[in-house]
């Protein structure tokens, strides 16, 4: 909490209102993202908790800790709390939402209702599927391909679809609202090329979000009308396809990765040009790479479909188009390292995090091609490759900027500032402890190793036990964060209004911010990532800082 | 828009919906294989596009909203061209053998 210097405590958006209908009813933005910022963190924990299953019934080759059929409920369950209900609305739902109207200058996103229905909705989602779970799971998958989730499914299918179903309208209104606030509330000046590329991304993945979720939405729709009515859609028995079931599937679950990571890079943008104290390299470059990574994201589905027996021709096609998609991420990997180039780097915990993305995602990233290649696909589908891949963009990733975003936005959002040390110590940890446990899995999926066996043969334990060992300390690395986050929340320092001293809207309020998120509305005069004189920045403290480092 | 005309776009509707019955009863294999399902959509997009155009107000919407409309239409038609490629091509064989 904040005091002016008369010592009276200034109002802002946690102490604005205390009771629980406060929140509960609340139509501030900053308040819906820390409510999705505690439920996710739940989901993020019982998702880390089917992966520890995992990792330890794979410490021996024979299945002894959990049984097959148990086997494929864990890592479906682990797959879809991840996928569905943590990696997909994280960074939009929470850093999006509380920061998306700061940074734009608007006093809220333009639907605030429509926002807490949002979260609502997500709630209501996450309930219907934690109970399905409870009740008995699902053993498909996350893909819930057919026929295991029609002709061969005896467990909870639809009640699972069901709750990804609702939660699917989550993201389509808080995408819809993204988009619609960054065309109607940015603030006088701050034009379109002003905009700071977090948001570039936000808007991006907000595309994405409402041109590809109702597609989900439709399939498992489908699903139901099938199984329920004896239409033939899926089953071939009645005159069905099962391979229309991926291609719907993949046709939003493909763009559904660059929703889980697009957001991911926008932090990214944030860290690297703001830790290097540089005006970003190639601005529009990075802008417009998000656009086209959202579009091109739509049509390269069938790389998942090579060895499903769909065309060769439609193969060739995917395939050309995945090597094309590679091109925008490009240009972001090529515009970060220059903007790193002479700039003034500071080691801080988020740009730990930042430069961790850039090492995880390269090789995340570049393995896709080999995955996106028709010929050699053929070896590695359903292997231990594809896991560690997925692996290596998703939490090397997505994950890594979550938190690399969280620690960086953390002391505007509570106005404290966490200990520095420990979140070093945490942002190494993550990164040592990530590449131990997946690093090993393209040697195991090279080796030929499938994924979803509870058991494999025992030359490959010891790479498995390297895997294993890798995710304790990366569950240490992971788990940190909330003990000195949780305890800077008390005993932290306060932060000030601008820590970091950047020339960003959000560092130019109040840490925690007013519930109206300004005082006196702001007139963007400045470029985005301007750190000279033009920024209205405070250089003498700035430099002082950059001395202290020296 | 007034009353009338909104009932005038919901007689369309109602119209729409008998012909799609009827038309589901008539075999229109003899123009050519699969012609009732093609009249089935195309009666369906075309209440579908009275919907959007009266009912949710497109017709009146700034340009915007128009883009956005077409878009969701590119991004559909994009998920049937690439699936089509997929069923249409499946039977060739590899490189025509």
């Amino acid at each position: 909490m904040t005091a002016d210097y008369s010592g009276t405590q200034k109002l802002n958006y946690l102490n604005n209102g205390f009771t629980l209908k406060s929140w509960l009813l609340t139509k501030d933005h900053k308040r819906i993202a820390i409510m999705y910022l505690i439920t996710i963190s739940l989901f993020f924990l019982a998702g880390g908790i089917f992966a520890a299953t995992i990792r330890l019934e794979m410490l021996t080759p024979a299945s002894d800790l959990l049984q097959t059929g148990t086997y494929n409920k864990v890592f479906t369950a682990h797959g879809i709390l991840m996928i569905f209900f943590f990696l997909i609305p994280s960074i939009p739902a929470v850093l999006g939402n509380f920061l998306l109207p700061i940074m734009i200058g608007a006093k809220d996103l333009a639907l605030p209702r429509i926002n807490l229905l949002s979260l609502y909705i997500y709630w209501i989602g996450g309930l219907f599927t934690v109970w399905a779970l409870l009740q008995g799971g699902v053993d498909t998958g996350w893909t819930f391909y057919t026929p295991y989730s029609t002709t061969f499914s005896n467990t909870y299918v639809m009640a699972v679809g069901l709750g990804i179903f609702i939660n699917g309208f989550s993201s389509i209104l808080t995408g819809l609202n993204f988009i619609v606030t960054v065309h109607t509330m940015r603030a006088p000046g701050m034009t379109w090329f002003r905009l700071p590329l977090f948001v570039w991304a936000q808007y991006a993945t907000s595309l994405v979000m409402i041109l590809g979720t109702p597609v989900i939405a439709i399939t498992v729709l489908l699903l139901a009308i099938e199984r329920f009515a004896q239409v033939g859609i899926f089953d071939p028995a009645i005159g069905g396809d099962p391979i229309l079931f991926q291609h719907m599937f993949w046709f939003y679950s493909h763009p559904a990765v660059y929703i889980m990571v697009l957001p991911g890079m926008g932090v990214i943008s944030e860290l690297i040009s703001n830790f290097s104290r540089k005006k970003i390299f190639g601005y529009e470059f990075i802008a417009f790479s998000s656009i086209a990574i959202a579009v091109f994201g739509f049509l390269v589905w069938g790389h998942h479909m090579f060895v499903s027996g769909q065309s060769i021709y439609a193969g060739l096609v995917f395939s050309f188009l995945t090597m094309v998609v590679a091109v925008p991420s490009a240009i972001k990997m090529f515009n970060w390292t220059a903007t790193l180039y002479k700039g003034s780097i500071s080691f801080d915990t988020p740009m730990l995090y930042g430069l961790g993305f850039m090492g995880l995602f390269l090789i995340g990233g570049l393995t896709g091609l080999f995955l996106g290649a028709m010929g050699l696909v053929v070896h590695l589908t359903d292997t231990y490759f594809v896991v560690a891949h997925f692996h290596y963009v998703m939490v090397g990733g997505q994950v890594v900027a979550y938190l690399g975003g969280i620690h960086y936005w953390w002391p505007k959002m509570t106005g404290k500032m966490y200990s520095e040390f420990w979140g070093k110590i945490s942002a190494m940890l993550v990164f040592i402890g990530f590449n131990l446990t997946f690093f090993p899995q393209f040697i195991l999926g090279y080796l030929g190793m499938p994924r979803r066996y509870a058991s494999y043969p025992e030359e490959m334990q010891v790479l498995n036990i390297f895997s294993s060992a890798g995710a304790s300390v990366l569950g240490v690395g992971m788990i940190m964060p909330l003990i000195y986050l949780g305890h800077s929340l008390i005993y932290g320092k306060p932060a000030g209004d601008n820590p970091w001293l950047l020339p960003g809207l959000e560092w130019r309020t109040s840490s925690p911010p007013p519930t109206e998120n300004f005082e006196v509305m702001p007139v963007v005069t400045w470029e985005a990532y301007e750190f000279g004189e033009d920024s209205g920045l405070d250089l003498e403290a700035a430099r002082a800082r950059e001395a202290a480092k020296v | 828009m007034n009353i009338p005309r909104y009932l005038g776009v919901f007689a369309v509707l109602v119209v729409g919906t008998i012909l799609t019955y009827y038309a589901a009863t008539v075999d229109l294999d003899f123009i050519f294989p699969g012609a009732n399902t093609l009249v089935a959509l195309l009666i369906a997009f075309t209440k579908m596009t009275c919907v959007m155009l009266f009912f949710m107000h497109v017709y009146w919407s700034p340009r915007l909203i128009w883009l956005s409309a077409v878009a969701s239409f590119f991004w559909l038609a994009i998920m049937f061209a690439y699936t089509m490629q997929d069923y249409l091509t499946r039977d060739i064989g590899v490189f025509m053998q």
